[in-house]
């Protein structure tokens, strides 16, 4: 698994990226009640953002980690955003991308980078 | 967080682990290890306790010893009827400007010989100077400062205060009442922020952090901290000074005629006599160009405070804004606040919202969200 700085979880599943956001990002948003997905098909660059996620506190941004095209989106968390809360890291991904260059996961945060980074 | 006041209760927020956040000029807790969407529905179901020591509280003491005095002396600053309001009994009022907008919104009660007045933190200083140029000739304006004050709220709320003082169980909703504890004595109102039933209870800062454990040891009672405050008080409706109300709104505007009794208005046994009287009794007679309306957005997106409205997807200008909004984890769906002009305020309008650059439908709904179930 590899770790962006804006606390996100990329993991590769075949020729395609799965994406998230971590643990610590769902602590520090508190209870999520709606999250807006992208559109399947969208060709995304690095930055944009795809992602909307509304905790009780405040509104936040999810950028694309990579350029690409997103290939599917987590439908589960329609219906239950507080899955987030729940398992960030594993069934609460956002959405599966094929990214144009593959290597470019390598720039990315390894988890002890990742949790130097937030300490 | 060096330079925020705290309240008596600050540490054992700490220890309870707490979130403190600044807030009025306090650090105070915007929640507790439990999180938001649990406190507020644990104060739905349970009971919550809440620190709410920040806020004034202030006593009018009439020089006659008559109370009747301190009450009309308080009526120049309120549209509100203070006179007719009965020993131990509370009431919701608003201090008004000249231009006819809201300063403030508190609590009066009639304590026999006394007014006793809860006044929102961030407008306390200006409060008490307002009060103390306008009423002194007849009252001595007393801040209390050696009180705490904590909030318990939710349907157990009556069985758990009951086990610390039994009297209180015999109030009925804005009953007000002064209970012997073991350390002083309790001032308790029948009152809250959340449409829940339950307590306002003012005690000794001395006597605070053991009464206030001694409540959290039941099972019932959680601490409750800012966030899920918010989220149950705009599920009730209520407004947020500084948020939904403010001084460019008027009590019309705002939809507070509920609070403007008959003997103020035109026609009325002591009709006008408070700032800004000529605007609002003409609002009262013939209604404002906005109101503050409910709105229920579709999906689950909120509408927060700030939001742009709209007549109709593709409209150019805006026809009101909202002021408060949020996911409600009661009704399980968003909700808002905001004014919005008269001819769009009607229950049942479908009006757009502007959220991230898209226009989101929402419709005008009554309020509360959810209903309220004080025990009257």
């Amino acid at each position: 698994m590899k770790f962006t700085e804006e606390h996100e979880w990329l993991r590769v599943d075949g020729d395609l990226v799965v994406v998230g956001i971590t643990d610590h990002a769902s602590e520090q948003l508190g209870d999520i009640v709606f999250v807006e997905l992208p559109e399947v098909e969208t060709v995304v660059a690095k930055g944009d953002e795809i992602v909307v996620i509304e905790s009780v506190k405040a509104a936040s941004d999810i950028m694309a980690p990579l350029d690409g095209e997103i290939v599917e989106v987590n439908e589960k968390l329609n219906d239950n955003p507080g899955l987030v809360n729940e398992d960030a890291m594993g069934d609460a991904w956002f959405f599966k991308m094929k990214v144009d260059d593959l290597s470019a996961l390598d720039d990315l945060m390894t988890e002890d980078e990742y949790k130097d980074f937030i300490e | 967080m060096s330079d925020l006041k705290r309240t008596v209760l600050r540490d054992l927020h700490v220890r309870l682990g707490a979130k403190m956040v600044p807030f009025a000029g306090y650090e105070m807790p915007v929640q507790y290890p439990m999180g938001v969407m649990k406190e507020h529905l644990h104060t739905r179901e349970q009971a919550g306790l809440f620190d709410v020591s920040h806020m004034g509280q202030v006593i009018l003491r009439p020089k006659s010893g008559n109370v009747e005095d301190a009450a009309r002396a308080l009526e120049r600053l309120v549209p509100v009827d203070i006179l007719g309001l009965k020993p131990w009994r509370q009431r919701y009022a608003l201090f008004t400007n000249d231009e006819g907008g809201v300063l403030d919104d508190l609590m009066v009660a009639n304590r026999g010989d006394h007014l006793f007045l809860v006044v929102n933190a961030a407008c306390k200083d200006a409060d008490i100077a307002h009060l103390s140029a306008h009423l002194s000739d007849v009252c001595e304006v007393e801040t209390v400062t050696d009180r705490a004050l904590v909030a318990l709220q939710g349907p157990e709320a009556e069985t758990a205060l009951a086990r610390l003082l039994p009297k209180s169980k015999d109030m009925r909703f804005m009953d007000v009442a002064v209970l012997p504890m073991a350390d002083g004595s309790a001032w308790v109102s029948r009152s809250g922020y959340t449409g829940e039933d339950g307590f306002e209870i003012s005690v000794p800062e001395a006597a605070a952090e053991v009464f206030v454990e001694a409540l959290l040891e039941m099972p019932e009672v959680a601490p409750i901290g800012l966030g899920a405050r918010d989220s149950l008080r705009l599920e009730a409706g209520l407004c947020l000074y500084g948020s939904d109300i403010d001084t460019t709104t008027s009590p019309v505007e705002a939809a507070l005629e509920w609070a403007m009794q008959k003997a103020r208005r035109a026609g009325g046994a002591r009709e006008g006599g408070f700032p800004g009287a000529e605007r609002i009794l003409n609002e009262l007679e013939n209604g404002a160009t906005r109101r503050r309306v409910g709105l229920r957005p579709e999906g689950r997106a909120p509408m927060r405070g700030g939001t742009k409205l709209f007549a109709s997807e593709d409209a150019a200008d805006p026809i009101g804004e909202v002021t408060s909004g949020a996911f409600g984890p009661s009704i399980e769906a968003p909700m808002s606040m905001g004014y919005i002009d008269i001819a769009h305020a009607a229950d049942g309008t479908v009006i757009w919202g502007e959220v991230r650059g898209k226009r989101m439908a929402a419709t005008v709904a009554p309020m509360p969200f959810r209903p309220s179930t004080y025990k009257r």
